[in-house]
């Protein structure tokens, strides 16, 4: 029996390997090493901090609005892990996880934070998309990327982030069924983190599941729990490799929770209360590693004062390199509208050089 | 039969009297002949060669894998050309009408325009989508709109608009060789009405450059697509008032040829702007906007447009009060001369 074949989404049963109390499910193994898991739990520390930083300086007004991914970092993080240098990552918003694990320098996210378009320009050997703002719209473009490299013959996958909110909308289907029918070397990775802004996950879909929604465009979905690492990597890695070796898309619904707001314009307060949140404390997906690297040896307060202050001089020195970076000139908003500026551009930024 | 001759220049280019769909097609076995990136898709393209039969013959030449039958969802058709694009494929999405069009509209306006821009250049959009678009066929509801406005107020976009046969050729080919985003929109009324000699080989007509199509000294009539058939056939009518148009034929709607429009006016003092969409923020607002700007102290009188109306396209008994006509283009010219 294959891992989708375990977890038919129809059967209800969500795929764990690691439990909140940081111990294993019976007759259950992690996918990867003692020593990879601690190294991807100090990535975790890293983009948690990093993902802090973001709002403070929201507060502080050197950013703009931002959009935290506090506590859905084992998605992002654990399928990361498993995607290759070639692939390629659409990401909605709330991304700074897999930006950050893809290979995109923190400033260069930071830059974008700040007011740049310069920072969504990714290294010429990285994959990553600049973020989707408008939800799910960017998921038909994973399949089409997908389903180029299929037609060369490369061996790629792509893949696209977004949330529960996401798939009541039509570019959700849309996608879905382009990538069954032409079976396209996709991921769909849903982050279900419980709320589309204020709206909760049982007002966008009376589906059980989210991962089943998959079986209707014919292929595999699964739901994981997203806040365990163990099992986003071995699905995720489940998944790549399926597409890697032409056999078509899945769907994969990582469970989470979003603790922080939807962005920093919003009160979530208004719409969920202290009880849900308390809730989902313990199912952090920090808490249930720490408790793991605990119970091997390689956890302590001082491991995780060290990780944290290592992250902050890093964040710092981001910061400090985003906040020189280079302010845009005029010339700038104008060229990258076309290979070539026309004539009317020309005329525009002349008129908006002679205003300044 | 025409022969192939793909060394052949120019000026020994076989010749052939085709119509507009026959000419498209010739452009689009050119290019995928010599572009191995090029690949086209959308509803009905493969087996079926498209509703109005532009890609009739390609599947069977090229091979499923190159001239695909997508299942029938037109944001995905956009969508999806992004992501090929971006990957370095050349794809040609079919929008079966433009009625069909708008739902890839969140598409082109907040991605396929943007994506250069957003990704400072990273990741660009090198694709064609080609759409069917205006009225005059006598078709149902939703098949007959114009909405080459709305495309062209969309920053990242070029939109295309051929008028002959042999333009829709070379047009055709300058779009998907181009490095940004075209929509391409073809005038289905005119599809197979006219004939005439497009030479089979390689040949490209720049974007952005309209098209002198006849000099005249008395007023300036600005059209594209299926009107610019109309501003000829009132041309014919006008010699009889010994009134000689100068005829432009804008080809590109964005970018649009500024120079060729205002150097026209500024010998003809006067202008008649001709488009089958609603009058309302179409091309001629823009067009007399921009003449204002740059040659108002040449103008003898103020410009007119023949437009169609702020209202949905009717069905086919009323369709004829909506099209712009030859009459009511003599008409307006008539009033501009004699202001």
């Amino acid at each position: 029996m294959s891992l989708f074949e375990d977890y038919d989404p129809l059967k209800g049963k969500m795929f764990q390997i690691l439990k909140p109390d940081g111990t294993l499910q019976p007759g259950l193994k992690p996918p990867i090493e003692d020593k990879q898991t601690l190294a991807l739990y100090q990535k975790m520390v890293f983009i948690r901090t990093a993902d802090q930083r973001g709002l403070l300086l929201q507060r502080q007004g050197r950013f703009g609005t931002y959009a935290p991914i506090w506590g859905q970092e084992a998605c992002q993080v654990g399928s990361g892990y498993v995607l290759q240098k070639g692939d390629w990552v659409f990401p909605a918003f709330r991304e700074i996880g897999i930006t950050l694990m893809m290979g995109i320098p923190l400033k260069n996210f930071f830059v974008y934070w700040m007011g740049n378009e310069m920072g969504s320009r990714a290294p010429e050997d990285i994959n990553v998309l600049p973020v989707s703002i408008p939800v799910g719209t960017h998921i038909p473009h994973a399949v089409g990327t997908a389903w180029a490299a299929k037609i060369k013959g490369d061996k790629i996958v792509t893949i696209s982030f977004f949330g529960d909110g996401a798939t009541s909308k039509g570019d959700f289907h849309e996608a879905m069924n382009f990538a069954g029918v032409l079976k396209t070397p996709t991921v769909f990775f849903c982050q279900n983190n419980q709320f589309a802004i204020s709206v909760p996950r049982s007002r966008q879909t009376a589906s059980a599941t989210i991962a089943q929604k998959a079986i209707a465009y014919g292929f595999d979905g699964i739901q994981v729990d997203g806040n365990d690492l163990f099992a986003v990597i071995t699905a995720t890695k489940e998944a790549v490799d399926k597409a890697r070796s032409g056999r078509g898309p899945t769907l994969i619904e990582g469970v989470t929770f979003r603790f922080g707001p939807h962005t920093t314009a919003d009160d979530p307060t208004k719409y969920r209360d202290n009880e849900e949140i308390e809730r989902w404390k313990p199912l952090d997906p920090m808490v249930r590693l720490r408790s793991y690297l605990k119970g091997k040896g390689l956890w302590s307060e001082e491991v995780e004062n060290r990780m944290t202050e290592e992250a902050q001089k890093e964040i710092d020195q981001a910061v400090k390199d985003a906040e020189s970076f280079p302010a845009p000139k005029p010339e700038e908003i104008f060229e990258y509208v076309f290979a070539e500026m026309t004539p009317q551009l020309k005329e525009q930024l002349k008129y908006l050089k002679s205003t300044l | 039969m025409i022969k192939l001759d793909n060394n052949a220049g120019k000026e020994d280019l076989v010749m052939a009297k085709l119509n507009m769909v026959e000419a498209l097609n010739l452009a689009l076995r050119e290019e995928l002949e010599r572009d191995s990136r090029v690949i086209i898709f959308g509803e009905d393209v493969g087996k079926e060669g498209g509703v109005f039969r532009v890609t009739d013959g390609l599947q069977k030449k090229f091979g499923a894998e190159r001239v695909i039958d997508t299942p029938l969802a037109e944001l995905a058709i956009s969508a999806t050309a992004l992501g090929m694009a971006i990957y370095g494929l050349r794809p040609i999405g079919e929008i079966q009408f433009e009625g069909f069009l708008y739902p890839c509209f969140d598409q082109i306006i907040n991605h396929i325009g943007r994506m250069r821009n957003r990704s400072r250049g990273r990741f660009t959009c090198p694709l064609v989508i080609r759409a069917p678009y205006g009225g005059g066929i006598h078709a149902p509801e939703h098949h007959s709109d114009s909405p080459e406005a709305l495309l062209a107020h969309t920053p990242g976009i070029k939109v295309v608009i051929p008028s002959t046969p042999y333009e829709a050729k070379g047009l055709l080919l300058s779009s998907i060789r181009d490095p940004d985003p075209v929509i391409f929109m073809e005038p289905k009324r005119i599809y197979r009405a006219i004939r005439e000699e497009v030479p089979e080989g390689d040949y490209t007509i720049p974007l952005g450059k309209a098209r002198l199509v006849q000099e005249g000294k008395d007023v300036t009539v600005i059209a594209y697509g299926a009107m610019l058939r109309e501003a000829l056939n009132a041309a014919e009518q006008l010699k009889g008032d010994k009134i000689d148009p100068e005829i432009i034929d804008l080809r590109t709607i964005s970018p649009m040829d500024m120079e060729t429009i205002v150097t026209s006016i500024k010998k003809t003092g006067r202008g008649v702007v001709v488009h089958e969409a609603p009058k309302t923020c179409g091309l001629g607002a823009e067009i007399i906007a921009l003449i204002n700007e740059k040659a108002f102290l040449s103008l003898q009188a103020p410009i007119e447009r023949v437009t169609g109306f702020d209202i949905p396209v009717p069905l086919m008994k009323s369709e004829h009060y909506y099209l712009p006509n030859a009459k009511r283009i003599v008409m307006a010219v008539k009033k501009v001369m004699s202001f």
